[in-house]
């Protein structure tokens, strides 16, 4: 497949890790933000062909494993009103809530529906004026844009019967966070390109100075990876510390700029809780004032909610690289996939879930066996 | 006028039904339920057995073992490129009993149908069902229809149940994998699934992806003539694709199994329809291919006695059995790493970004 296949390659793949470990004199730590690069990693076989080079940790840039409980539960309190059609991109379907999840909430008579895009979702309220129709809007910078745009265009075209539930939080907070806690073991970061794709990356420059941390826009191939870590590696090597672009069929300093407005035309910047990193001020996106109206949380009046995180739970510890997942005590007997203990074993792109469905047999290998 | 016309001899067979669609009147067991199977069933599965239209169906088998299964089609929608639920509920249960290595002789069909549900629909779902069941030389010699009130099913659900005979000598079985056999997959990988996928979601690609839904008993009869007990196991990776089937034969013969990532034979639309959704080729359901694992040295014969048969033109070795973690399935990854392969809790979910 054009464009995909040629960042598949084995044999380049092979070079870069090769490069990699000529270069580096030590082992060094980096962080890969996204979720869908903690899914490659893991399902390539990334991190052990790194082994003794480059320790990766694996970040919080799965946006529905950094989902709070609260907010969960919310979405299920209104995805069970009968008067509701409760409207989610597919993997927030199977994440816990204190309680259940929105599959047993559609088991139950809730009517639940995967959209793939939020415009969906506004195009159902439209058909469906007799029924409310919430869109749950998680996610990072990348999903941002077109939930922006779902709000404004239901504000446009004068539909009422449409809300959205958000969840949005932002990537360079996060990386504030991380970089400002006192076990921090992160010595360069790897972006996200599809967040970078709408934001550009000016907005990392600053980080890379103040902190003296590389910081490479990558993407989401296995070439695309090793090449990212390869630039990571020979920036630490060099003592360097500045925004470099591995991503370039993609990213742009400056970003999606039509993206950015609309964001900012229906966001505001808002302190927001992350599961397991806890509230980061300045950390989130939630709808402006004029667009009160289309705010789920105070239309069925679920902002009273609150839920208290499994204390068997170690994400946040997972989350901010202090343990790999499957040094976490509940890994693989009490949280599985069918019944996670928390989000990051929920979401295909949560670390915990990528070690236990792609790397459970290696681990007993790596330790001799 | 009228009269003249029925004296001039309309060709219809049967009279002329005033109804469109299903109504419950027709599961009453009364003249529309008669009805009902004289002009849309019988028409189309008339054999001799089924004909008689008595309690139970009398057939003919061979003395020895026989095999038999049963499995209830419920799929959304009804129809999709490449088949039907009629054309799926006879080849699904046809191919589990040649999984067995049995030769199918008979079966079953019970429909229940909502009320509602369009003839015409119905009727090309009977005449899909009624071709693959004679492509297959198998009769439908029983039957029974039920009809349930609008909004308590979902168009039809087709039950079929399947014998079939047991050949002494060839009995292939999930837990007769052997270290050191060779794992052979018949055709292109993940086409059913995506397709009843693209027509449920209303995605629309460039190319159509149909469905593979096929009848594996001439697959089987090959590996049968060819290499006969050096075919260990035979399965058809149904729903949850080659990765679930794989996992349960490791599972139930205590073997690992080791696959090759680039070996798989998986078309460039089910990647690319993959790649968009979030979802993963290998747990994507199929309809007419088969997994065999064969006795390693076999294996050349065994794809080349596949590869003679239109089904098997890209029969292929993707791995082996081995003797190293039993009850996993690990695959050597395009860029030389590996990982598990593991079952899915659920179904596959599309992702976020």
């Amino acid at each position: 497949m054009k464009y995909l296949s040629e960042y598949r390659d084995g044999r380049i793949a092979r070079g870069l890790a090769d490069s990699i470990k000529q270069v580096a004199t030590r082992r060094w730590v980096l962080m890969e933000v996204c979720g869908g690069q903690t899914h490659t990693i893991v399902k390539q076989g990334i991190d052990e062909l790194l082994a003794g080079a480059v320790e990766m940790i694996h970040g919080p840039g799965c946006p529905v494993c950094v989902t709070p409980l609260e907010q969960i539960d919310r979405g299920l309190a209104i995805a069970s009103r009968p008067e509701v059609i409760f409207t989610s991109f597919g993997d927030m379907l199977r994440v816990p809530g204190s309680e259940m999840d929105l599959f047993q909430v559609r088991s139950r008579g809730g009517d639940v529906r995967v959209v793939y895009s939020p415009l969906d979702a506004l195009e159902l309220a439209r058909r469906n004026p007799d029924k409310e129709v919430v869109f749950f809007a998680v996610g990072f910078e990348t999903t941002a844009p077109a939930n922006a745009m779902a709000v404004w265009r239901a504000r446009e075209l004068g539909i009422e019967n449409f809300s959205v539930l958000v969840s949005h939080v932002t990537v360079p907070p996060a990386m504030v966070a991380l970089l400002e806690s006192p076990d921090n073991r992160v010595q360069g970061f790897l972006a996200a390109g599809h967040v970078c794709t709408v934001m550009g990356w000016t907005e990392y420059e600053p980080l890379a100075r103040k902190y003296e941390v590389p910081i490479v826009v990558t993407g989401f191939e296995p070439v695309d990876i090793l090449e990212g870590i390869l630039m990571a590696v020979k920036q630490l090597e060099e003592g360097r510390h500045e925004v470099e672009n591995q991503y370039v069929r993609s990213v742009k300093r400056d970003g999606n700029r039509p993206a950015q407005e609309v964001v900012s035309k229906v966001f505001d910047v808002v302190d927001r809780q992350w599961r397991g990193l806890g509230n980061i001020p300045s950390s989130g996106l939630g709808l402006r004032e004029e667009f009160a109206a289309y705010d789920a949380e105070q239309k069925f009046g679920v902002h009273t909610i609150t839920a208290e995180e499994s204390e068997e739970c170690h994400a946040g510890e997972v989350l901010r690289g202090i343990l790999k997942p499957n040094q976490c005590p509940a890994f693989g007997t009490k949280c599985i996939p069918e019944n996670p203990l928390g989000a990051p074993m929920v979401s295909s792109e949560g670390a915990c879930a990528a070690y236990y469905n792609y790397g459970r047999f290696r681990t007993p290998s790596e330790s001799g066996a | 006028m009228g009269d003249s016309s029925i004296a001039d001899g309309v060709n219809c067979p049967v009279p002329f039904s005033r109804y469109d669609r299903v109504q419950l009147g027709h599961g009453s067991g009364g003249k529309m339920s008669a009805a009902l199977l004289k002009e849309r069933f019988l028409p189309h599965f008339s054999n001799p057995a089924l004909a008689k239209l008595t309690d139970a169906a009398i057939v003919e088998v061979a003395a020895g073992r026989l095999a038999v299964s049963t499995d209830t089609f419920v799929v959304r929608p009804l129809e999709f490129p490449g088949g039907n639920i009629g054309s799926l509920a006879v080849h699904g249960t046809l191919n589990d009993i040649a999984m067995m290595g049995a030769r199918p002789r008979y079966l079953s069909a019970g429909f229940v149908l909502e009320e509602g549900l369009e003839f015409e629909v119905l009727d090309r779902i009977i005449a899909a069902m009624a071709r693959a069941a004679e492509e297959a030389g198998v009769p439908i010699v029983a039957g029974d229809t039920k009809v349930v009130e609008r909004g308590k099913a979902d168009g039809v659900f087709i039950n079929t149940t399947g014998i079939g005979e047991l050949d002494r000598g060839f009995a292939p079985a999930p837990d007769l994998a052997r270290a050191g056999d060779a794992v052979i997959v018949s055709g292109p990988i993940g086409r059913h699934g995506i397709a009843v996928m693209a027509v449920r979601e209303g995605l629309e690609f460039e190319v159509e992806i149909e469905s593979d839904a096929a009848t594996l008993s001439p697959l089987v009869e090959l590996l049968r003539e060819q290499v006969g007990d050096a075919v260990h196991v035979l399965r058809d990776p149904t729903r949850g694709g080659v990765a679930s089937a794989l996992n349960e034969i490791a599972e139930s013969a205590g073997v690992g199994v080791e696959l090759v990532e680039d070996a798989l034979p998986i078309p460039g639309p089910v990647r690319a329809v993959c790649e968009i959704l979030g979802f993963d080729p290998l747990y994507v359901a199929n309809e007419g291919i088969l997994i065999a694992m064969v006795e390693g040295g076999s294996e050349q014969n065994a794809v080349a006695a596949l590869r003679a048969h239109p089904l098997g033109e890209e029969a292929t070795v993707v791995g082996r059995v081995v003797e190293a973690h039993p009850g996993l399935v690990a695959m050597r990854t395009g860029i030389g790493g590996t990982r598990v392969v593991d079952m899915l809790p659920g179904e596959q979910l599309p992702r976020i970004c």
